[in-house]
């Protein structure tokens, strides 16, 4: 218990929180890698995702894939990644994007699959075209699930961004890994909070997002 | 492949210390979310509040919480009990949801007609509830199994013996093969474990086949 309140001091630091390896400079590092690994991602994913739960068609290649990828090993990818890429922002981002692929294509998918078909059949009746029916009522209709998909990409890529300081990337990861080498174990409790916290935090706002954007009669994700 | 073929005897060892930290928590994550599933839909306030905190619970990420751990158990950050018992909670985290729906899709009418049969409550939910719910608890169980055999690695980072070393240890010493061989044999151990639990739920379960596999 000690240990915890030299940790909470750790934190409590003034010194922690400015310069360049302040805990405000990594947060944003680990922000900042984290929009950037969900966003390549997503401009991969939605589209295709969408693509096969309006058709579809491809729906259990979908489903493998997700189903395959929570079999690979996340810093398995990392350490890879890194020893083949090299040092700088490239290896990591292509690991964020990789573990993010799955949650996002499952997300978008399933958000257009949980439309009630008599309400896509009464929309083509109607005269829509394909890609109003896809725009204007699928996408719509099934937001809740479309950002739960990026919620679970979210907090996957924050776990995953924190392990990938260890192959010398900044963000909140430093801390743990920095404390792992000094044998400092307040400073890796201390590291340990940040990352739970800003976990805690994403995942609790992106489920508040999710009830405030969805339509009456919506899907639940 | 080289690298490979000069330490078999390594990799079988990491390979059996892996099975070590991933069969208890799998098997500890099953055996305890049934009757806490079972508990908690008796109990509507109970079955919200477990179904949310399961949720924020699994968003937290795998290493702070190995950290964290040995605080509470005494145990060293290295020491496996602290892997399984971190690992058993995220077990929980995603069973306990998992086989609380799986509990609640048997059909009432069902249990009603069992009790009108002369069957006592303990005995309706070992031998008509439980073998109902079978199937959808099985596809639980493999998304347990899988999520565990891929979190044991993370262990690797603390100096935990397991595949993950693999990936530190091939890192650090600029070994590919090393790495590769690990996400290999993580992967193959995940999808082995994946069909064993299928298929000897099919076989326990013959009526499996005909209900669809909810795989959340």
């Amino acid at each position: 218990m000690s240990q915890l309140l030299e940790a909470f001091s750790w934190l409590a630091d003034p010194t922690r929180w400015s310069g360049t390896d302040g805990i405000p400079t990594r947060l944003l590092e680990h922000l900042w890698y984290t929009a950037l690994g969900v966003v390549v991602a997503a401009v991969i994913a939605v589209p295709i995702g969408l693509l096969v739960g309006h058709t579809g068609r491809g729906r259990g290649l979908v489903v493998a894939l997700s189903g395959a990828a929570r079999a690979l090993p996340t810093l398995g990818l990392i350490t890879l990644f890194g020893l083949w890429l090299g040092i700088g922002l490239k290896a990591p981002i292509l690991a964020f994007v990789v573990l993010a692929i799955p949650s996002l294509l499952a997300g978008a998918y399933s958000a257009v699959e949980s439309v009630d078909p008599r309400t896509v059949d009464a929309a083509r009746a109607q005269g829509m075209t394909e890609w109003q029916i896809l725009s204007r009522v699928e996408v719509p209709l099934g937001l809740p699930l479309l950002i739960s998909g990026f919620r679970l990409a979210i907090v996957q890529v924050v776990a995953t961004v924190m392990l990938a300081s260890y192959i010398g990337n900044g963000g909140l990861g430093r801390f743990i890994f920095l404390g792992l080498q000094l044998q400092d174990y307040p400073q890796m409790l201390a590291g340990s909070i940040l990352v739970v916290a800003l976990a805690l935090v994403l995942d609790v706002a992106l489920r508040v997002l999710e009830r405030l954007l969805a339509p009456r009669g919506a899907a639940r994700g | 492949m080289s690298w490979v073929l000069a330490n078999l005897p390594l990799l079988a060892e990491r390979l059996l210390a892996h099975l070590g930290q991933s069969i208890p928590p799998i098997v500890l994550a099953f055996v305890l979310a049934i009757p806490i599933a079972k508990l908690a839909n008796a109990r509507g306030w109970l079955r919200g509040g477990l179904t949310a905190g399961a949720g924020l619970l699994y968003a937290v990420p795998s290493l702070p919480l190995f950290i964290v751990l040995p605080i509470i158990l005494g145990t060293g950050i290295r020491s496996t009990v602290n892997i399984i018992v971190a690992l058993t909670i995220y077990g929980l985290a995603l069973m306990v949801p998992s086989a609380s729906e799986a509990l609640r899709a048997v059909s009432r009418d069902t249990l009603q007609s069992a009790t009108a049969q002369g069957y006592a409550p303990l005995a309706r939910f070992l031998r008509v509830e439980l073998p109902l719910a079978g199937p959808a608890l099985v596809a639980g169980l493999r998304v347990v199994a899988v999520s565990t055999v891929s979190l044991v690695t993370v262990g690797g980072v603390l100096g935990v013996p397991s595949l993950g070393m693999l990936f530190i240890d091939g890192f650090q010493r600029s070994i590919t093969a090393e790495i590769l061989a690990g996400i290999v044999l993580t992967a193959a151990l995940a999808i082995a474990l994946d069909l064993l639990i299928m298929l000897g739920g099919r076989l326990a379960l013959p009526w499996s086949r005909v209900r669809g596999e909810g795989v959340r």
